[in-house]
C-alpha cells in the first residue's frame, strides 16, 4: 500500500502546485501584460467614476433610455452577485403571467405602438446580466426614446445603426446592440 | 431551422474534424512515448516528478494495481478538495471573506469535481474563494480529465496488446497527459479567451455607479442580520433603491479554458457560460464548444492509430457525428419554433435579419437560438455540463434533447476519455449482438469477446440506468425530494429526472430550478456521481486487462469488419436501443407529456 500512497500524495501535491498555482499565475501575468483592459473586466469609466462594464448589463426603466432585457436575478434585477435565469418551464403559469405584465408595461410606456413586441425584450436572459438586446428590440423602442428625449426618430435610429453588431462570418452572433453603450451615447447626444 | 443554425453547425464540425488527426496523433505519441519536441522540453520536469514520487515510470502495472492506484489518487483528491473548501475562511486569496460551505455541500462539490461531473449546488460568486476555485476546483478539472483519458488509453492498449500482463503505469500516464496535452492547450486557450473579454485577475469585487437607480423589494433584516417575519410567519418586505451594482472578479479565464477542454463544466459563476465574463461573445462561444469536442473527438484517432488501423477510429467517430447532428437538429428546431403561449400575447418570435427569435427565455441575445442549442447539445452529449442558456426554460422537446443526450451514456463524443471507453464498450456489445445473429464467436480488433468481457461490459453499461432510475424513483417518493421542485406538473418530474441523469452520467448540467443545495440532494447526488464514475471505470479496466492477456486472432473471411458502414449502423443502433429501451418510459412521464399538453390547446 505504501508503494501506492507515497506517489499518490506527492503527485497530488505537485499537480496542485502546477495546475492550481503556477498555471493561473502565469495566465494572470501574461493577461495583465497583453490584454490589461479585458482581464480587468472591460470597465467603463466616465469622469473618474466607474459606471459599468461593457459586458455586464444594467437595468433601465425610464422612457428616455433603451430598456435592457428582463433579469431574473434577486433581489434586484442585474444583481452581479446572483447571475442566473428564471428557470421557469415553458408551461409554467408564472412565466406566462410575467411575459404578459412586461408586454403591458412596454405598451403603457409607448402608447400607440401596436407592433408585436420582440421576444427578447419580454423574456429573462440566461445570465440575468445580458448586456445586449436584439436590433428588433432596439428599433421597437426607438419611438419612445425619441419622444422622451425630444430627438428626431431618424436621429435615434441612426444611433442604433451606429452601435449595431451583426453576424461574424454570417453565422457567429446575432443582430444586437449593447444597451449600456447605446444609452451612454444617447446621454452625449444633444 | 434557419440557415445560420446549419451554418454554425458546419463551421463547428468542420473545424473540429480538421483537428482530429493532428491532435489524435499527438496524444498517441504522448502516451506511447515517441520522441517529439514538447516532450523533450518538459522531460526535466517529468523526471523530477517521478523522482519525488519515488516511482519507476518504466515499471508497468496489471489492471488491478492500476485500478487501485487510480482509486486511491482520486479519493485523496476528494479529501483535499473537501478540506480546502471547509478551511477557505482561514486561507489566503479570499478577498470577499467567504466562510466555509456546509459539510454536505462541500462533500457534494468535492465528489462532483473529482468525478468530472461539476454539478454545482452552490452559487460560486458568493461561496467560493479565489483559492478554492483555482487550487481546488480547477486542479480537479485537470486531474479528473486526465483520469478519464488514461482509462481510455488503457482500454486501447488492452485491444492493441496481446498476451500481455501489464497495461501501463498510472503515475506516468497521468503525469504525461496533464503536462503535455492538457496544460499547454489550456494555457493558449485561456489567453485567447482573455483577449475577447473573459476576466483574469485577483481584485476584490468592483462597485459600479449605474446610469439609473433601481428600486426593488427585499425582506427586512433586524440589527443582528436575521430576516424579519410578521406574526403569521410571512416575510416583512421593504422597498430599497440603489444605484450600485457589484461586479464579481477573479481568475476566470484560466479556469474557463480547462473547464471546457476537460469536459468538466463547472462555472466560475452561477450562470456558467451564459455569464458575459465567462463567455463574452459568439466567437468565444465557438471556441468553448470546440474546446469541449477537441479531445473526445481526437481520441478516436488515437484509438485507430494505437490499434494499428485508423479506419477503426474513423468508424467510431462517424457514428458519434451522425448521432450528434440528429440530436442538434431536434433541439434547434424545437427552440426556434418558440413558445405558442408567449406568441399569443402579441410577442414576435419569428427569426429575421433583426433578431434570432424563437424561445428566448433563459437565453442570451449574443448566442441566439443557434449558439445556445449547439452549445446545449455539445455540452450534454459530452459530459461537460456547461450551459450557455438555461435548459430548464427550454421547450419540452428542446429540453428533452439534453436529457436524452445524457441518457445515451455520454458516448456521442462523450467526456474526455470516458466518451471513448464507453463507446468502445458499446462496440463490444454491438459485435456481441451481431455475433448472436450470425452464430459466430464475436470478436473486436482481433480479440475474442468472451463471457468475462461481456459480464464486465454489461456492468459498465447498466450501472448508470440503475442509478438514474432508482435515484429518481426515490426522490419523487419522499418529501425531501419533492421539496426541491420549482415548476409544477410534468416539468417538476423532469427536473428530478434531469438531476439524477446528470449525476449518474457525470455530466453536471441541470434543470436549475431544482433547489439541490439540501442535505438530501447533496448526499443522494454525491453518491450517484461517485458510483456513476468509478464503477464503470473499474469494469473498463477489467475488460482492458482481460483483453490484453488474450492472443490476437488473425483476420479471416468470417471476421466481421468493424470499420464499414454496416458497423457504424450497428453501433448507432446499439447505443439508441439501450438508451431508448431504458429511458422512454421515464421520458414519457416528463417532457413528452409536457409537449402534448403544450400543443393540444
Amino acid at each position: 500500500m505504501k508503494a501506492i500512497l507515497r506517489p499518490a500524495i506527492v503527485l497530488l501535491l505537485v499537480m496542485t502546485a502546477l495546475t492550481g498555482i503556477a498555471y493561473p499565475l502565469l495566465v494572470t501575468g501574461l493577461a495583465r501584460v497583453l490584454f490589461p483592459a479585458q482581464a480587468a473586466g472591460s470597465l467603463i469609466v466616465r469622469n473618474g467614476r466607474l459606471v459599468g462594464s461593457r459586458l455586464i448589463g444594467q437595468p433601465f426603466s425610464t422612457p428616455g433610455y433603451f430598456w435592457s432585457r428582463p433579469s431574473a436575478t434577486s433581489p434586484q434585477p442585474y444583481n452581479g452577485l446572483d447571475s442566473g435565469g428564471s428557470n421557469l418551464g415553458p408551461l409554467n403559469p408564472a412565466l406566462i403571467a410575467a411575459v404578459k405584465a412586461r408586454v403591458a408595461a412596454l405598451r403603457a410606456a409607448d402608447p400607440g405602438n401596436d407592433a408585436p413586441v420582440p421576444v427578447d425584450l419580454v423574456t429573462a436572459s440566461g445570465s440575468g446580466l445580458d448586456p445586449d438586446i436584439s436590433l428588433a428590440a432596439a428599433y421597437y423602442q426607438a419611438g419612445r426614446v425619441a419622444r422622451a428625449r425630444g430627438l428626431s426618430l431618424s436621429r435615434v435610429r441612426a444611433l442604433i445603426a451606429a452601435h449595431a453588431k451583426g453576424r461574424l462570418l454570417g453565422v457567429l452572433g446575432e443582430p444586437r446592440v449593447n444597451v449600456l453603450e447605446l444609452n451612454l451615447a444617447l446621454d452625449q447626444t444633444h | 431551422m434557419t440557415g445560420e443554425s446549419w451554418g454554425l453547425l458546419a463551421l463547428f464540425l468542420g473545424v473540429a474534424l480538421l483537428c482530429v488527426k493532428p491532435l489524435g496523433l499527438y496524444i498517441a505519441n504522448v502516451m506511447e512515448g515517441a520522441p517529439i519536441w514538447p516532450l523533450r522540453a518538459g522531460s526535466v520536469l517529468e523526471r523530477l516528478i517521478y523522482r519525488l514520487c519515488g516511482v519507476d515510470p518504466a515499471e508497468e502495472m496489471g489492471w488491478k494495481r492500476y485500478a487501485v492506484a487510480l482509486l486511491v489518487f482520486n479519493a485523496l483528491g476528494a479529501l483535499l478538495l473537501y478540506a480546502l473548501q471547509r478551511l477557505q475562511y482561514w486561507l489566503p486569496l479570499n478577498p470577499q471573506h467567504f466562510s466555509a460551505p456546509s459539510p454536505d455541500s462541500a462533500f457534494n462539490t468535492a465528489v462532483s469535481f473529482i468525478t468530472n461531473t461539476n454539478w454545482q449546488s452552490y452559487t460560486p460568486e458568493t461561496t467560493m474563494s479565489y483559492l478554492t476555485q483555482m487550487a481546488g476546483l480547477a486542479v480537479q478539472n485537470f486531474l479528473s480529465a486526465a483520469t478519464g483519458i488514461v482509462v481510455a488509453v488503457v482500454l486501447i492498449r488492452g485491444l492493441a496488446r496481446h498476451t500481455a500482463k501489464a497495461i501501463g503505469n498510472f503515475w506516468r500516464d497521468l503525469t504525461r497527459v496533464t503536462l503535455y496535452v492538457l496544460l499547454p492547450i489550456a494555457c493558449v486557450l485561456a489567453l485567447v479567451l482573455v483577449s475577447q473579454g473573459v476576466i483574469q485577475n485577483f481584485s476584490p469585487y468592483k462597485q459600479v455607479t449605474m446610469l439609473e437607480p433601481v428600486t426593488y423589494q427585499q425582506q427586512k433584516v433586524d440589527a443582528a442580520g436575521n430576516p424579519v417575519t410578521d406574526g403569521a410567519g410571512n416575510p416583512v418586505m421593504q422597498t430599497v433603491t440603489t444605484r450600485t451594482q457589484t461586479l464579481p472578479m477573479g481568475p476566470v479565464a484560466s479556469q474557463e479554458s480547462i473547464k471546457e477542454l476537460g469536459t468538466n463544466g463547472g462555472g466560475f459563476f452561477n450562470a456558467n457560460s451564459a455569464h458575459p465574463y465567462e463567455n463574452p461573445n459568439a466567437f468565444t462561444n465557438l471556441l468553448e464548444m470546440l474546446a469541449i469536442i477537441l479531445i473526445p473527438a481526437s481520441l478516436t484517432y488515437t484509438f485507430g492509430r494505437m490499434v494499428g488501423d485508423t479506419r477503426q477510429g474513423w468508424a467510431v467517430l462517424a457514428a458519434m457525428a451522425i448521432l450528434f447532428v440528429g440530436l442538434y437538429a431536434l433541439c434547434n428546431y424545437s427552440e426556434q419554433a418558440g413558445n405558442p403561449r408567449i406568441a399569443a400575447l402579441g410577442v414576435n418570435e419569428a427569426a429575421s435579419a433583426l433578431q434570432s427569435g424563437g424561445n428566448m427565455e433563459g437565453k442570451e441575445v449574443r448566442f441566439g437560438i443557434a449558439g445556445s442549442t449547439l452549445f446545449a447539445t455539445i455540452a450534454t452529449t459530452t459530459s461537460t455540463g456547461a450551459v450557455d442558456s438555461m435548459h430548464d426554460s427550454y421547450m419540452p422537446l428542446g429540453g428533452m434533447v439534453p436529457l436524452f443526450d445524457m441518457m445515451l451514456g455520454e458516448v456521442v463524443f462523450g467526456g474526455v476519455g470516458s466518451g471513448l471507453y464507453s463507446m468502445l464498450i458499446f462496440a463490444i456489445i454491438g459485435v456481441f449482438i451481431a455475433g448472436l445473429m450470425i452464430g459466430r464467436t464475436p470478436e473486436y480488433i482481433g480479440k475474442k469477446i468472451e463471457a468475462f468481457e461481456m459480464k464486465m461490459s454489461a456492468i459498465a453499461i447498466l450501472v448508470m440506468p440503475l442509478i438514474v432510475l432508482v435515484g429518481t424513483a426515490v426522490a419523487v417518493s419522499v418529501q425531501a425530494g419533492q421539496a426541491g421542485v420549482a415548476n409544477p406538473g410534468a416539468h417538476g418530474f423532469s427536473e428530478i429526472l434531469y438531476a439524477f441523469t446528470s449525476a449518474g452520467n457525470n455530466n453536471g448540467s441541470a434543470f436549475a430550478g431544482l433547489s439541490a443545495d439540501t442535505l438530501f440532494y447533496n448526499t443522494a447526488l454525491g453518491l450517484a456521481m461517485w458510483l456513476g464514475r468509478f464503477w464503470p471505470i473499474v469494469a473498463v479496466l477489467a475488460v482492458a486487462g482481460s483483453l490484453a492477456a488474450k492472443k490476437r486472432i488473425p483476420v479471416t473471411e468470417g471476421t466481421m469488419p468493424t470499420h464499414g458502414p454496416t458497423f457504424i449502423v450497428l453501433l448507432i443502433g446499439t447505443v439508441l436501443l439501450v438508451g431508448a429501451l431504458t429511458f422512454v418510459p421515464a421520458l414519457a412521464l416528463g417532457p413528452i407529456i409536457e409537449h402534448l399538453m403544450l400543443w393540444s390547446h
